[in-house]
């Protein structure tokens, strides 16, 4: 294996010394004149400048063409189908500008090789030409940044004022976990000292909005609704990323970031838009956070009010009430709580 | 001026120390250099350059051959790769790469890419070989320093290299190391003696790019010949000493950050970390922020961005317009906007933390800014393209590269548009679509920019012309290796690919984009092999390129009015003076098509304009 290593770097320094030298043996031939030599790789790479212009935006059309079924498929929040409006007027603008400026590039290039009988334009200064290419990307630009700062505003404010559905979505090391506030709208406290076996969030049973919190390692929205996330983490920092739902914020051990967005689609809907049946919405984890990163990811669903608020009803409470639960559960909310206690204290 | 020619380089280290100088001196040849005062202690600025590029040339294909190996692994994540285990022992056993080394992989290459090549590669090499030379000063302000700060990198370098054999694996957060999974040894086990050796590794790099860049700003302001005003400055200095300053100001702020890194792993300090749980026990450390850290990293990381990019872009301008036989286009506005960059680049960091959590209001200041960015960088796309029209080009291989830095400067500029929005980064934010974006506009323009400098300054430092036809070849190859390996990208972004992540094989709707990953990795083979003929050309040519003329490429700047050989103090004789600026190519009336800086106005009455007196 090695010695197959060694013969392949052998073989091609010695291929590149039969090139080398082939090129010195060339401009011997050719008289040693540099300057016919220099001719004649001006022709091949303007040539070349000119077949690169052409056949890369051949390519660059044929894989936008190709790809574009592989692209996500339509938002499924509203705010999302905004910032892809959004993106997609940036790209007309991006584009327009990518193709002049690469033309124009490649084209010069290509036209004005050197010839020893002509001169260059000796143009060294321009005011005017200056000022026509500060104040077009100025004006483009201002136009850019005020519709993506309204947008951002859009998205951003939410997050101040409304009274959504609270979802905590707990970030560690490697899975996620959705807490529901339940029937009093209000996610209790967590503390992560209280973190245990049995209470992995961390939750404060003396809350007296914890005794309804409802915890799932599933995602499951009700279509329509303004969501909430309240994300934490109690490790090193995640990312809870939504790509189908345009839906990113870090999860930030010691501190609590949020992002509200309404989703649109339920599921099934999206399984229709897609042509898939197999379609099932997913959050990733987008920032590195140690060797399983990569596998760190929760199921997502979203369906209609009625099927959301069923589901709810069938998951666990954070603290299972005594009696309900089985008797092994409720021995441990009691050791839960005692290590709350001792905790707090 | 009286520089230190340091005529006995190995007691250069005394010189200071004894206040002399020996002023302008005749000597021709070098006494008493043996190997330790030649290579080792040697204060000579050019000898410094070329440890500097030798040395980021063997870290730029140790961190290319890291990237070959994660490329292979994204592409065909069931495959046993060859050799892996002979190559990289445990991490690759049976040809499987090991999800943790992966991380290491990504994070290493990162670093060294940033830090040693395009940092200290770039700078410390083309600011050491061309300030003295095209300033007309004999060496630096002070060699000595000059001499440390090569070693400080070497040393730095080291260090990094023990960090990939440490038992529990290099650092692996990825090249900010963010922590807290840089500071717990139990999030990660690179986050042990790995990351401990890659801080002490970086505490190294920022004192020699302190040392580096104090050097640079001081030579040349202070040690300018007569008649080299600062409106006669090649664009070269221009842009290595806007990017000294930038260094100055900004590598500090990461040392901070870094030791503030050291004292939460070490010291059981909270800068960074509050709140945590960890491997069954809550942690005694509260009231610190993670988000500090971002800030004081971003705070280097994004003037970091323009310190590569700036030389690439000066030694570009100087390199376009001497092989375009035109005048660079919008000398001052050129200045004027890299001035620009460099500024708005210390108001920009926060565009890299649009989803952390900051403030959203902090957040559209830092889009308002960001988007600025793209006002001055559009006027040197500009006047570059204007510099080429009705030029007369010559196709050097240094021209090539030239021109395919303005192209990748274009093409990753304007998807940093998109990301400096923050409303359209939220979906494209960490993932392949930033990939993308970085190493077109910041990694392929400045390696583009660094070959431009080694094709054309080649003769400058070693006497000898390297390969031209080799050096097309290895253009061509790279040019579409790049873009066939960055393009596609964009769309593996844009599905929503996230960066940093081992295998996409439990995630069934990223299947349909294992097509575009075997793209990606068979262009990146391609122009990982193609640098394997610049290796060759360029050993190949220090031994036995054709003997390079004084001034091969006909150019006006003071470096080719130096004599071939080699000279401490580089002038035999007074240091030449200039009389105008370095961009007359091409002027009318003028029997050649080049004024060498050094000719006056007294002996070119015929190209004269009423402009130049």
């Amino acid at each position: 294996m090695n010695i197959l290593l060694i013969l392949a770097v052998v073989f091609g320094t010695l291929v590149l010394v039969r090139l080398a030298n082939v090129a010195a043996i060339a401009s011997k031939l050719s008289g040693e004149n540099e300057e016919a030599e220099q001719e004649s790789a001006n022709r091949w790479n303007s040539i070349g400048m000119l077949t690169f212009l052409i056949v890369g935006l051949i390519t660059m059309f044929y894989l936008i063409n190709a790809y574009a079924p592989l692209m996500l498929p339509v938002s499924a929040s509203e705010h999302g189908v905004a910032i892809d409006e959004l993106m997609n007027i940036n790209w007309i603008v991006l584009f327009i500008t990518f193709l002049i400026t690469q033309i124009l590039l490649f084209f010069f290039a290509f036209k004005y090789k050197f010839n020893k009988n002509r001169r260059s334009f000796y143009f060294h200064d321009n005011n005017k030409l200056e000022a026509i290419w500060t104040v077009i990307p100025t004006i483009v630009l201002a136009s850019l940044i005020v519709t993506g700062l309204q947008e951002w505003n859009d998205i951003t404010n939410k997050s101040d004022k409304m009274e959504g559905l609270k979802i905590q979505i707990y970030a560690k090391q490697f899975d996620f976990t959705a807490r529901y506030a339940g029937d009093d709208k209000n996610l209790a406290r967590t503390n992560f000292r209280l973190i245990n076996d049995v209470n992995p969030l961390g939750v404060d049973s003396l809350d007296k909005y914890a005794a309804d919190d409802i915890i799932s390692k599933e995602l499951v929205m009700p279509k329509g609704a303004e969501i909430e996330l309240v994300i934490n983490s109690r490790d090193v920092i995640h990312s809870v990323y939504l790509p189908h739902f345009r839906v990113q914020m870090n999860a930030v051990p010691g501190m609590t970031t949020r992002f509200s967005f309404k989703p649109t689609m339920t599921t099934a809907e999206m399984q229709k838009e897609t042509k898939n049946p197999k379609f099932e919405y997913v959050m990733l984890c987008n920032k590195v956070c140690g060797v399983a990163h990569y596998n760190m990811k929760m199921p997502v669903r979203v369906v209609e009010m009625a099927e959301y608020q069923e589901w709810l009803k069938a998951q666990p409470l954070v603290f299972p009430v005594a009696g309900e639960s089985t008797a092994g559960a409720s021995t441990a909310t009691a050791e839960a709580s005692a290590t709350m206690t001792s905790g707090t204290n | 001026m009286e520089v230190n020619p340091n005529k006995h380089i190995a007691h250069s280290a005394h010189a200071d120390a004894h206040g002399h100088a020996h002023g302008h001196h005749d000597h021709d040849h070098d006494h008493d250099d043996n190997f330790w005062s030649k290579y080792i202690f040697t204060t000579d600025h050019k000898m410094i350059a070329k440890q500097f590029l030798n040395t980021a040339i063997f870290m730029a294909f140790l961190a290319m051959f890291m990237s070959l190996i994660f490329r292979m692994q994204l592409a065909w994540p069931d495959a046993k790769i060859p050799f892996l285990q002979d190559m990289i022992g445990k991490w690759g056993k049976d040809g499987k790469l090991d999800p943790g080394f992966y991380l290491a992989l990504v994070t290493i290459h990162g670093t060294i890419m940033v830090f040693f090549v395009l940092t200290g590669g770039l700078s410390g090499t083309f600011s050491n070989l061309l300030i003295p030379l095209q300033v007309g000063a004999r060496d630096m302000a002070s060699g000595f320093l000059n001499a440390l700060s090569f070693w400080f990198f070497a040393l730095s370098s080291v260090v990094m290299l023990v960090s990939l054999g440490v038992e529990s694996g290099p650092a692996s957060g990825g090249w900010t190391v963010y922590p807290p999974l840089s500071a717990l040894p139990q999030a990660i086990p690179g986050s042990g003696l790995g990351m401990t050796l890659w801080l002490v590794s970086m505490v190294f790099f920022i004192a020699s790019s302190l040392l580096g860049g104090i050097n640079y700003i001081s030579t040349i302001l202070n040690l300018r010949t007569k008649g080299m005003s600062m409106t006669r400055l090649p664009l070269t200095i221009w842009a290595f000493f806007i990017t000294a300053i930038l260094g100055v100001l900004s590598f500090p702020v990461l040392l901070a950050a870094a030791l503030l890194l050291v004292f939460d792993r070490s010291f059981g300090t909270s800068f960074y970390l509050s709140d945590i749980f960890i491997d069954g026990a809550p942690l005694d450390h509260a009231g610190g922020s993670p988000i500090l850290y971002q800030h004081l990293f971003w705070f280097l990381g994004h003037p970091e961005v323009y310190i590569v990019l700036l030389p690439a872009l000066g030694l570009t301008s100087e390199v376009i317009s001497v092989n375009a036989r035109k005048p660079i286009f919008g000398y001052k506005a050129m200045i004027g906007s890299m001035l620009v960059i460099a500024f708005l680049s210390f108001i920009v960091w926060g565009h890299h933390m649009f989803v952390t959590g900051m403030n959203p209001f902090l957040g559209s200041v830092f889009v308002f800014t960001t988007l600025l960015v793209a006002i001055p960088s559009a006027v040197k796309v500009f006047n570059y393209i204007t510099t080429l029209w009705r030029g007369n080009i010559q196709f050097t291989p240094q021209m090539l590269f030239g021109i395919g830095l303005v192209s990748t400067f274009i093409t990753g500029g304007l998807t940093g548009i998109i990301l400096g929005d923050s409303a359209l980064d939220i979906n494209v934010h960490d993932t392949y679509f930033v990939v993308a974006h970085f190493h077109i506009v910041m990694g392929s323009s400045a390696i583009f920019g660094m070959f431009a400098g080694v094709y054309h300054w080649f003769p400058r430092m070693y006497g000898r012309m390297m390969n031209k036809p080799l050096g097309y070849i290895h253009f061509w190859l790279t040019l579409i290796g790049l873009y066939g390996t960055f393009f596609p990208m964009h769309f593996l972004g844009l599905a929503g690919l996230p960066r940093r992540y081992y295998a996409f094989t439990s995630y069934e709707a990223f299947d349909t984009l294992i097509n575009i990953n075997h793209i990606v990795t068979v262009f990146a083979i391609i122009g990982g092999l193609a640098q394997f003929i610049f290796l060759f050309n360029f050993y190949y040519s220090i031994k036995y390129g054709k003997k390079s003329v004084q001034n091969p490429w006909k150019s006006n700047t003071l470096e080719w009015t130096a004599p071939v050989e080699h000279l401490h103090g580089n002038w035999p004789g007074a240091i030449p003076e200039v009389h105008r600026w370095p961009y007359d190519y091409g002027k009318p009336g003028a029997p050649d098509d080049f004024i060498p800086q050094t000719v006056p106005f007294s002996e070119t009455p015929e190209s004269n304009t009423p402009h130049d007196h």
